[in-house]
């Protein structure tokens, strides 16, 4: 099964193109890394895929075969938009009961066990935790809802270091147990390293390249992901400045 | 290699899957607007309590008139003379709380209606609120209609604290009290039209919110949109939701709303009320009573122009024409309402975040 597949799909903001001509099968019950420069169109293919916003060419479906942005694709999608935006005059708890009434599925103790875990405490404000626990938070609220797709638009841009990989370390700990598939983009690449077995490069709208990584690596003789991008981004800055 | 399978507690329901049940809403949105909601229990709460205040001593004195026997002693008609005395402090131009009252449904538009959407999709809350499974369309239609229901009561009551207070100022029909009709001025803070006009500001607002998409430019579009509305409702539309009466007696009632007056000569339209020919005055009416001819009433003027074959026409809407208008209003303002959210829903739906 797929978790995500698109075909012909296109994205246009007034008269430009944000994504275009997209065909992509992304696998289930891998990590799956969408990286590219800024402006690539990586948050366009996630908010299509939430259904936050509607194709303007082309189809995209989710989960096998559901209608991105349906009840049914909603009800297994938990999404952590960029920034991790909560109520931030709300308290934990508040985030965590508004969450629990929202969906269908909702574990309560794992929320509160990982909560605890990350030392925040349940009756501060949302706005008054760090920018490494809004973000704990905000993945804590959508690991809970049990979702079989873990889509993240760029988690980890705002955190330091350590509350990047704890934070990398939160989602790679549910992929491996509890079989999520995860989608995320960034454009920090090395800490996609570790983490991504699949690979999708976007650069100016358009998919350059999709594959397995240790595929990719050995066909085109990287050795790391950030080679292998870069080397590909270079060889398509002529065709993007023209 | 990871298999393609998932656990089976993920499989629970593909095709049939049931809805989050609406009820869910109810907490979400008290949570989230507890704030708001509770600004608007002060401000009503506060109005109430000013209203209470201030028509306790008029009830008062009312009663004691009536109670009053026999009604044409000296004793008596002290009592009368207190009430009458009472000023009326809701319509009088020193009022603030009057004025106040007119401004609660624009104020709950644009503090409450207006942010609604708009803060959501300024601090990019939505991608949170619009990807959990109780579904965005559902999630909007749940938090309009139910803030809508909560502040329909809330304004429902205060408009009834009105209508007690005035209550003995009706039951007079004692209009010397204050010089516009009650029909006029009181007619949007009372009855159907109070919490219709505040239902109608709350949508406006929500709409707003989500077409401009952010807080302080919603806010002011509101205060804009429901001003005109207000205007168009109290200055054109009201006076025409029934064919006004026409009456050629110089004295209509007086607790009837006139809309306007004319002449007539012979059958045929002479002048209207408000412009009457001087030539005509200085002529017929040159010995008045009192003062000066400008300065007259207009009952005055049909005494001596009538025997000189002028008629004083009056357009007039009556009093006994209050609860028909009261429900003709709040059914239009509902209807619109009922029309904005489902724009309001139908864009929801359909748009590109």
């Amino acid at each position: 099964m797929n978790v995500v597949e698109a075909s012909g799909l296109g994205k246009r903001y007034g008269r430009t193109w944000a994504l275009r001509e997209c065909t992509l099968e992304i696998p289930a019950g891998r990590v799956t890394a969408l990286v590219g420069p800024n402006g690539a169109g990586k948050s366009t293919l996630l908010n299509l895929a939430v259904g936050l916003s509607v194709p303007s060419a082309g189809e995209i479906t989710v989960l096998g075969g559901r209608r991105a942005g349906s009840p049914a694709a909603l009800d297994g999608i938990a999404f952590v938009a960029q920034d991790t935006p909560l109520y931030k005059t709300l308290s934990v708890a508040d985030m965590i009961y508004i969450t629990r009434s929202l969906n269908r599925r909702f574990d309560q103790p794992y929320a509160h066990a990982r909560l605890d875990e990350l030392g925040i405490p349940p009756r501060r404000r949302a706005g008054k935790l760090s920018g490494g626990q809004q973000a704990q938070l905000a993945l804590t609220l959508a690991l809970a809802r049990r979702p079989r797709l873990l889509v993240l638009d760029e988690p980890v841009a705002m955190l330091d270091p350590v509350a990047r990989h704890d934070f990398m370390a939160t989602v790679l700990a549910s992929a491996s147990a509890d079989g999520v598939s995860v989608l995320l983009s960034s454009h920090v690449l090395t800490e996609l390293e570790r983490v991504a077995g699949y690979l999708i490069l976007l650069s100016r709208g358009q998919v350059r390249l999709a594959g397995e990584v240790g595929d990719l690596l050995a066909a085109h003789g990287q050795t790391s992901l950030e080679e292998l991008a870069m080397s590909y981004l270079r060889e398509t800055t002529p065709e993007v400045t023209r | 290699m990871t298999a393609a399978t998932v656990p089976a507690r993920h499989d629970s329901g593909n095709a049939d899957l049931r809805p989050v049940p609406w009820r869910r809403m109810a907490g979400v949105t008290w949570r989230q607007h507890r704030i708001a909601l509770a600004g608007v229990a002060v401000l009503l709460g506060a109005l109430a309590v000013w209203l209470w205040r201030l028509g306790t001593p008029v009830h008062q004195a009312y009663a004691a008139a009536v109670a009053c026997h026999p009604a044409s002693s000296a004793a008596c008609q002290d009592l009368v003379n207190v009430f009458n005395s009472l000023n009326d402090h809701m319509t009088g131009p020193t009022s603030i709380g009057g004025v106040f009252l007119q401004l609660v449904p624009v104020l709950i538009g644009a503090f409450v209606g207006a942010p609604l959407l708009a803060r959501e999709l300024e601090t990019g809350t939505f991608r949170y609120a619009w990807t959990q499974g109780f579904g965005r369309w559902r999630w909007t239609l749940a938090k309009l209609l139910l803030i809508a229901v909560v502040l329909a009561a809330a304004t429902g009551a205060c408009g009834v604290l009105v209508s007690w207070y005035y209550q003995p100022y009706f039951a007079t029909s004692n209009l010397g009290l204050y010089q516009i009709p009650p029909f006029v001025t009181l007619f949007s803070l009372r009855g159907v039209a109070f919490p219709a006009w505040t239902v109608t500001a709350f949508v406006i607002g929500a709409l707003a919110g989500l077409l401009i998409r952010r807080v302080v430019p919603a806010i002011v579009a509101t205060l804009a949109v429901y001003a005109g509305l207000a205007v168009a409702a109290g200055g054109f539309l009201r006076e025409r939701y029934l064919a006004p009466l026409v009456t050629s007696n110089p004295n209509p009632p007086g607790t009837a709303w006139i809309i306007g007056q004319w002449w007539t000569k012979d059958g045929r339209f002479a002048f209207t009320g408000g412009n009457l020919p001087l030539n005509l005055v200085n002529q017929f009416c040159s010995a008045p009573p009192t003062g000066k001819g400008k300065n007259l009433p207009f009952g005055t003027f049909a005494q001596c122009l009538a025997p000189h074959g002028y008629t004083q026409w009056t357009s007039y809407q009556p009093a006994t024409r209050f609860w028909p208008f009261q429900w003709i209003e709040g059914g239009w303002l509902l209807a619109l309402s009922a029309l904005l959210i489902a724009a309001t829903i139908w864009l929801i739906h359909r748009r590109a975040a």
